[in-house]
């Protein structure tokens, strides 16, 4: 690994000044799990690394403030996993959690970081776009609030402003409970990386909300405000026009090495299937 | 030349203080500083779990840690499993399933079963596989180690775990790691 320095100040006014005075050549370090690769491939080269886990301001913590749920930065893939409000009210969004990495990984991989990274193939994007999540970012402007659809631009690129870190991924606690669920489709099973991944929320209203990543530059959301997805009524050909609308988005890359476009698109339809029928069921099962 | 940064931290119930570059990781320091070998070096990417050690109890490929992080917290690599030179019954179960082949991961497989049996006493095949995905043993010798956790665990399973294949046939059992999802 190439030289760099490090620090790791405890208060978020003094990382935003390191962030701010040294420009791209600092880099923020939370579970390290892709920066610490990419330091010692060489693709990334800052001159200092400033580990955000010492800052008081951004915490580990889940809490409920008013209609909304807070994740602070810090939260790792493991908290969430094992978090029950997550579990029950965002099952999409622990279901996705779960699935990143190893165990070792998870344990150190945070939810900020991976939304930051902005890996098409994010695993933990598709549900927070079901849930229509905010990221909550400061920079030397002050905070501000990004609905996560206005986030991700294409891989490894966001709508972060220079020197901005991200302090909390906020969801709107949802008034009745939606049926959602995560799905992926990866070359093996344990750790690796999905070739498809997708989350599904259906709504009481009968609102479906369809997000998929790893089948282009960044993950798509779509919705159905007509209703017609979720409604066990409607024949199944207006069913699948519906969802061929819905999964329209999808470009794979051409070029990946995971898989080809042409398998992705197939499974793409496969799982947004499926996981309309486990939302759907998820939903009655919770129906009062 | 970047100046070293003077991190104090427990390693295996020992407080030890130690100057590193902010670019060597906890592996680097536990290897080649503390001469902690046991924790191995492998993938150097995170795939692999070769170098898996617990920080502050929770399993972490030590080679994705960057020495300075570790200030003030709590390490257990292998060495540190073992107290009064009696072996844990995770280590005397990886004995007694023949679980090591060539061994190089079996440090990182059985820092993982800890954690796994620390957080889950009891946990079916399912739940070791899933524990264990972040350990790659390149000898492929995954039922002896999954044997080895489930012998380990206080699962009903331990005994059934000790069946010859003559009752429970290894060889016709899909590998789990290798079968489509």
């Amino acid at each position: 690994m190439r030289a760099f320095a490090y620090a790791s100040p405890t208060r978020l006014a003094d990382a935003l000044a390191v962030l701010a005075e040294r420009g791209p050549d600092a880099r923020p370090l939370a579970g390290g799990t892709d920066l610490i690769v990419r330091l010692r491939d060489g693709t990334v080269r800052p001159s200092i690394v400033v580990d955000v886990k010492r800052i008081a301001e951004l915490d580990a913590s889940i809490v409920e403030d008013g209609d909304r749920l807070v994740i602070g930065a810090r939260t790792t893939m493991t908290d969430l996993m094992a978090d029950a409000r997550i579990r029950s009210r965002f099952a999409a969004l622990a279901e996705a959690a779960a699935v990143v990495g190893s165990v070792q990984i998870r344990n150190r991989a945070t939810l900020a970081g991976n939304l930051c990274n902005a890996s098409p193939a994010a695993d933990t994007a598709p549900a927070l776009l079901v849930y229509d999540a905010t990221v909550v970012a400061e920079g030397a402007g002050g905070p501000r609030r990004i609905p996560i659809d206005s986030f991700f631009v294409r891989s490894g690129v966001t709508t972060l402003e220079p020197g901005e870190l991200v302090t909390a991924i906020e969801l709107p606690l949802p008034r009745r409970r939606n049926g959602s669920v995560h799905v992926r489709r990866t070359r093996r099973r344990g750790h690796d990386l999905a070739s498809v991944t997708l989350a599904c929320a259906i709504g009481p209203d009968g609102v479906t909300r369809l997000a998929y990543g790893s089948v282009g530059p960044r993950p798509v959301l779509a919705v159905d405000p007509s209703g017609a997805l979720a409604d066990p009524s409607a024949s199944a050909g207006d069913r699948e026009r519906v969802l061929d609308q819905l999964l329209a988005a999808a470009e794979p890359s051409p070029t990946s090495m995971r898989a080809s476009p042409e398998y992705r698109l197939a499974m793409l339809r496969v799982l947004g299937r499926r996981a309309l029928e486990t939302a759907r069921a998820r939903l009655e099962a919770d129906a009062p | 030349m970047i100046a070293p940064v003077t991190i104090s931290f427990r390693v295996n119930a020992r407080d030890r203080s130690v100057a590193v570059a902010p670019n060597q990781t906890l592996l680097d320091v536990l290897r080649d500083e503390l001469g902690l070998t046991g924790t191995k070096e492998c993938c150097l990417v995170g795939e692999c779990g070769a170098c898996t050690v617990l920080l502050d109890g929770r399993t972490v490929d030590s080679c994705l840690v960057l020495a300075a992080e570790v200030d003030g917290r709590e390490v257990t690599t292998v060495e540190g499993l073992a107290a009064d030179g009696q072996l844990t019954a995770v280590q005397q179960a990886f004995l007694d399933t023949g679980a090591a082949q060539c061994g190089f991961c079996i440090p990182g497989q059985v820092v993982s079963a800890h954690a796994l049996l620390a957080a889950s006493p009891s946990p079916d095949r399912e739940e070791i596989e899933e524990g264990l995905a972040g350990n790659l043993c390149r000898c492929a010798g995954y039922e002896q180690i999954i044997e080895a956790v489930l012998l380990a665990s206080s699962a009903p399973q331990r005994e059934a775990s000790r069946v010859t294949p003559a009752t429970d046939d290894v060889a016709a059992r899909p590998d789990a790691r290798m079968a489509p999802q």
